[in-house]
């Protein structure tokens, strides 16, 4: 044992002389591939890729190293993959999880053994409030945040009563909770599903029955497709308008669920839309490269990717002062495609929030319009919780 | 009450769908003892073939003579490849195999097709609504699937009771043995009848594209309803089938909307929410382990 | 069936243990401490593959919801650890029982509840056989799976992150290969206790039930009781794995109690050879390992490995333990 005690202390040293000569900055991306849900994966590693292409393999002008695994959607095969990056390959960034229930489980667990955490995605509450880390930042949302856009965006519109629903799962209720947070109005219904229900007609009867100004709902992935046809089907889109966050309207889906989805409302803090210059160079970048539209989470995914670049530009690639690496990151110095981007006091974002309407376009494909801005440096609802 | 009957509907179209699965499910395990996971891919199979054609031609009933060859085809494949080596085997071997072919066909249509899901339409002809019920408009569509499946009912019916075929299907039901030494290829009647049970598969599969969502791994969530539907009904039973898949149907659909209204008679409103959702959950389960724990063997057992 | 130890089996058993008792020095040795992680999840399945083959391979109960036992004996520990974070008393009434990271409480709590559970569960399902005893098991293991789901107080979907492992006495199970030597040894301790049952008159009574259950019950044995002893056996087995997982990833989540996590349970023990307890332990390795090489070459990985279980299945009648004892391995 002894033995081996010391072979490794000597193999540890060699490692740490070769990192500071030339050895690339090792990032760990822990995502979701398969599954039903693996293209969002796809896109957030994607779009982390193109800012790295972009910079021919580099971020903020230090080579880096990327990986990536499939966590399968699920937590333990995410861990397994976190203890792989954190122990064989010594990796001191981590980011990509999609889904909070991941999250929820890595997360927590890297932070304490001193990774450096950005999440393109899951933004789940206790992260956000009681369990907020110095080594934890969220460059996407808060869970909420979107929800509660929509939430704003009812109550401006006049709607005095509501139908809402979601799944029965942690993020569902979160959902609602977000929403009710900013609508001011009545309930005609508040529904939770059960997760990964297909047929909802059981739920529109029910909906058609309660006669709602407008219909909140909160179903990701398939789900939300299920339920955007059958809500055609069932003839209700003409009657009764939808509203929901940005995660059931990206353009991926959008083309399965075609003309289901014109007209409906969602809350969303980026759109391939928005003008400003590092977003327009963001999106015909990434159509050259992958020859689709971006969705909102290959945005992340690059947002991610860049505020990087700006931190290890400002350590010059030197991640032996973790205090430096952080304040580094904290700073925010990059044009996020979002526009205006800073972090809040639990290192999650401070943004603008916009809703916007699904559009046919020209050519027969199915799209986002930015509308209305909602929310202006919008602070997520738990941030008072964190005592960093 | 009008509530009621459209949540009946419901309940029914759902079963409809899932007797489609299980008639091929239970035939093919009626005579070939062989438990088949990976009908559920078959399904799915038919969703993406249809969606597919759906996409290229634009017409459902071009989608629809896609996909159901394809299914069948699919399905006759995987009996001489992979199945026919299983009869003899124990359960285990089985439910092992098949979960093979569950992975393989899921990364399989992920490499074809790519991540996101597809898209399927409702035909024009089918799009309107009709007020089946004065007050409460239903989905024309939904109606024609409870049609369809009653067709094929009517059809399995006549073809196990009235056809030569279903005289042989019927005898190797109840002993295999028998009517191999009578001179009947059981070879041939095996790959036929599952592709008469792919075929169905594919069916349900392509008439589920215009409401569901098209993508991979989709023939999970109904290939554990499927089992449900004939452990309950007693295997092999094509009537078990069809019973039990109105059951699961009425229980699963109506369970969400009756559980919360009737803990409320003596709980407190949101406490009966939250339990009525997750007992709707177990609802199916709960009906599958009672029923099997009073009629160990189904409902309707199909041989003594 | 052990009896007859030839020289080959021997030999496989002695370096297979060999293996396992000198992986943390070697992993070290070429600075790979990920390897123990890797392992201690091996040597955990295992365990739970173990006893899911005592029902499976023995008993001839083929059940595709073991998940729900190794599901519940996670979740007591996970629940014990958020009621130690939270402050709060897991119950007051019959007596006040506070949240704990004691592993000498949790750990046997664990057991024992999802002892009960198989108990019940057990008690049930044993009235079918055959499909209907698959999917009854299934049954239970799903309204488990949604139950957890809808239990708000713990995570739900999201579980219950734990902040430490549990407490041993002298023991750090925090430091990686003092957790692993200890799942080893449990490991081994339950194979040693599954060997003794199998060879005892219990075991050959259980096994006659699986070949002729009629007979064993004209010749006077209460086979549903022993069948019934030997699932809470397994259950309770599987608990004690789902304790261990809970530890090892410091996570508890609704996902361990899902079906497909059943299936690859089942996996493990037919590959590397049912009714052979040895044959569990090569699965696990074989499944795990080959999921983690087979994923860093291609995300594709599971077009490859659905093939790869279906030639196991046609081809490895006995597993991977009997190709590897280069006999037909007698499961009686």
């Amino acid at each position: 044992m002894k033995y081996a005690f010391l072979a490794t202390a000597v193999l540890g040293l060699g490692i740490g002389g070769n990192a500071l000569a030339a050895e690339p900055v090792k990032i760990g991306m822990v995502t979701t591939l398969s599954t039903k849900a693996g293209y969002l994966g796809e896109d957030i590693r994607d779009g982390f890729k193109l800012a790295m292409e972009m910079e021919g393999g580099k971020l903020g002008g230090i080579p880096v190293e990327l990986m990536v695994d499939d966590d399968g959607l699920q937590p333990d095969k995410g861990v397994q993959i976190a203890d792989r990056y954190m122990k064989r390959d010594g990796v001191k960034i981590m980011t990509g999880i999609v889904f909070s229930n991941v999250a929820m489980a890595v997360v927590p667990k890297v932070v304490r053994n001193d990774v450096i955490y950005i999440s393109p995605n899951a933004g789940p509450s206790p992260l956000a409030g009681k369990l907020c880390d110095p080594n934890y930042f969220n460059v996407a949302w808060q869970n909420d945040n979107l929800h509660e856009a929509a939430g704003q965006y009812a109550t401006d519109a006049g709607y005095g009563n509501l139908y809402i629903l979601a799944p029965n799962y942690p993020a569902g209720k979160d959902a609602l909770t977000g929403f009710k947070r900013y609508y001011k109005g009545k309930l005609a219904g508040e529904v939770y599903t059960k997760l990964d229900q297909s047929d909802y007609s059981a739920e529109l009867a029910a909906l058609r029955a309660a006669n709602p100004d407008a219909v909140f709902f909160f179903l990701p992935g398939g789900m939300g497709i299920n339920f955007l046809k059958q809500y055609a089907q069932a003839g209700l889109n003409q009657r009764i308008p939808l509203l929901g966050p940005a995660f059931s309207f990206d353009e991926r889906l959008l083309g399965a669920v075609g003309d289901a989805a014109v007209g409906v409302m969602n809350g969303s803090q980026w759109t391939h839309d928005l003008d400003n210059a590092a977003n327009q160079e963001f999106v015909a970048a990434f159509h050259k490269a992958y020859g689709r539209t971006p969705t909102l989470y290959a945005s992340q995914g690059y947002d991610a990717a860049r505020l990087l670049a700006s931190a290890l530009k400002q350590v010059n690639g030197d991640l032996s002062d973790l205090n430096a690496l952080r304040a580094a990151i904290r700073k925010a110095d990059f044009t996020s495609v979002r526009g205006a981007f800073k972090f809040g006091t639990n290192q999650h974002p401070v943004q603008d929030i916009y809703i916007r309407e699904v559009v046919k376009t020209a050519d027969g494909k199915y799209t986002n319009v930015t509308r209305k801005k909602v929310f202006t440096n919008h602070v997520d609802a738990y941030a008072a919780e964190c005592k960093m | 009450m009008l509530l009621f009957i459209e949540q009946l509907l419901n309940g029914l179209q759902l079963g409809v769908m899932l007797f489609l699965l299980s008639a091929g499910l239970t035939l093919v395990f009626g005579i070939m003892r062989v438990i088949n996971l990976a009908h559920g891919s078959l399904y799915m199979v038919g969703a993406y073939i249809a969606a597919t054609a759906f996409q290229y031609t634009g017409s459902f009933l071009l989608a629809l003579m896609a996909a159901l060859p394809v299914a069948a085809v699919v399905g006759m494949i995987v009996e001489m490849v992979v199945l026919r080596r299983l009869y003899e085997r124990d359960h285990l071997d089985q439910v092992l195999a098949t979960f093979g072919l569950i992975l393989f066909f899921n990364e399989l249509t992920r490499i074809i097709w790519g991540r996101q899901p597809l898209f399927m339409d409702v035909p024009k002809w089918l799009s309107s609504t009709v007020e089946i019920i004065p007050g409460a408009p239903y989905p024309s569509y939904r109606l024609a699937i409870i049609l369809v499946g009653m067709l094929v009912a009517v059809f399995l019916y006549l073809l196990l009771t009235r056809t030569r075929l279903g005289m042989q299907i019927r005898a190797g039901a109840s002993n295999r043995e028998m009517v191999a030494a009578l001179g009947v290829n059981i070879n041939l009647l095996n790959t036929l009848v599952f592709g008469l049970g792919a075929l169905l598969a594919g069916l349900a599969g392509a008439m589920a594209g215009p409401i569901l969502a098209v993508e991979s791994g989709m023939g999970e969530s109904i290939l554990i309803l499927t089992f449900v539907v004939i452990v309950i009904g007693g295997i092999g039973s094509i009537r078990g089938a069809l019973i039990g898949a109105l059951l699961v149907g009425l229980v699963e659909t109506l369970g969400g909307y009756l559980l919360p209204e009737l803990l409320r008679l003596f709980l407190p409103p949101a406490m009966a929410d939250g339990a009525g959702a997750s007992l709707a959950s177990m609802a199916v389960y709960i009906l599958m382990a009672a029923v099997l724990i009073w009629r160990p063997r189904g409902l309707f057992p199909a041989h003594g | 069936m052990l009896k007859l130890l030839t020289q080959r089996r021997l030999l496989v058993l002695s370096s297979g243990l060999l293996i396992l008792l000198l992986l943390p020095v070697v992993a070290l040795a070429i600075g790979d401490p990920y390897l123990v992680t890797l392992f201690t999840r091996i040597v955990i399945f295992a365990l739970a593959a173990v006893s899911l083959d005592l029902i499976v391979g023995f008993g001839g109960m083929v059940s595709l919801g073991h998940t729900a036992f190794f599901g519940m004996g996670a979740y007591v520990v996970g629940i014990f650890a958020f009621h130690l974070q939270d402050g709060s008393p897991f119950a007051s009434w019959p007596f006040v029982l506070d949240g704990s990271d004691n592993a000498l409480l949790v750990w046997p709590s664990a057991i024992l509840l999802s002892g009960l559970m198989a108990a019940v569960i057990g008690a049930l399902s044993l009235r079918t056989t055959g499909m209907q005893f698959i999917m009854i098991t299934l049954a239970f293991a799903q309204m488990l799976y949604y139950f957890f789901i809808s239990l708000e107080v713990y995570g739900g979907d999201d579980g219950i992150s734990m902040w430490s492992r549990s407490q041993l006495p002298t023991l750090n199970l925090g430091n990686d290969t003092q957790f692993y030597y200890l799942c080893l040894t449990l490991l081994l301790l339950f194979l040693f206790f599954s060997w003794r049952l199998v060879e005892s008159r219990f075991g050959r009574v259980i096994r006659g039930a699986r070949e002729n259950n009629l007979r064993m019950h004209s010749l006077g044995f209460p086979t549903y009781r022993y069948q019934l002893v030997c699932f809470i056996i397994a259950g309770a087995g599987a608990g004690l794995a789902g304790a261990l997982m809970a530890n090892q990833s410091e996570f508890v989540s609704p996902n361990l109690l899902h079906w497909t996590q059943s299936g690859e349970i089942l996996i493990m023990v037919l590959l590397g050879g049912m009714g052979t307890l040895f044959g569990p332990i090569l699965g696990a390795a074989v499944l795990l390992l080959m999921e983690e090489i087979l994923a860093a070459y291609t995300e594709h990985w599971l077009v490859f490995l659905g093939p790869f279980l279906i030639l196991v299945v046609l081809f490895a009648k006995h597993g991977l333990y009997g190709l590897l004892v280069g006999q037909e391995v007698n499961r009686d």
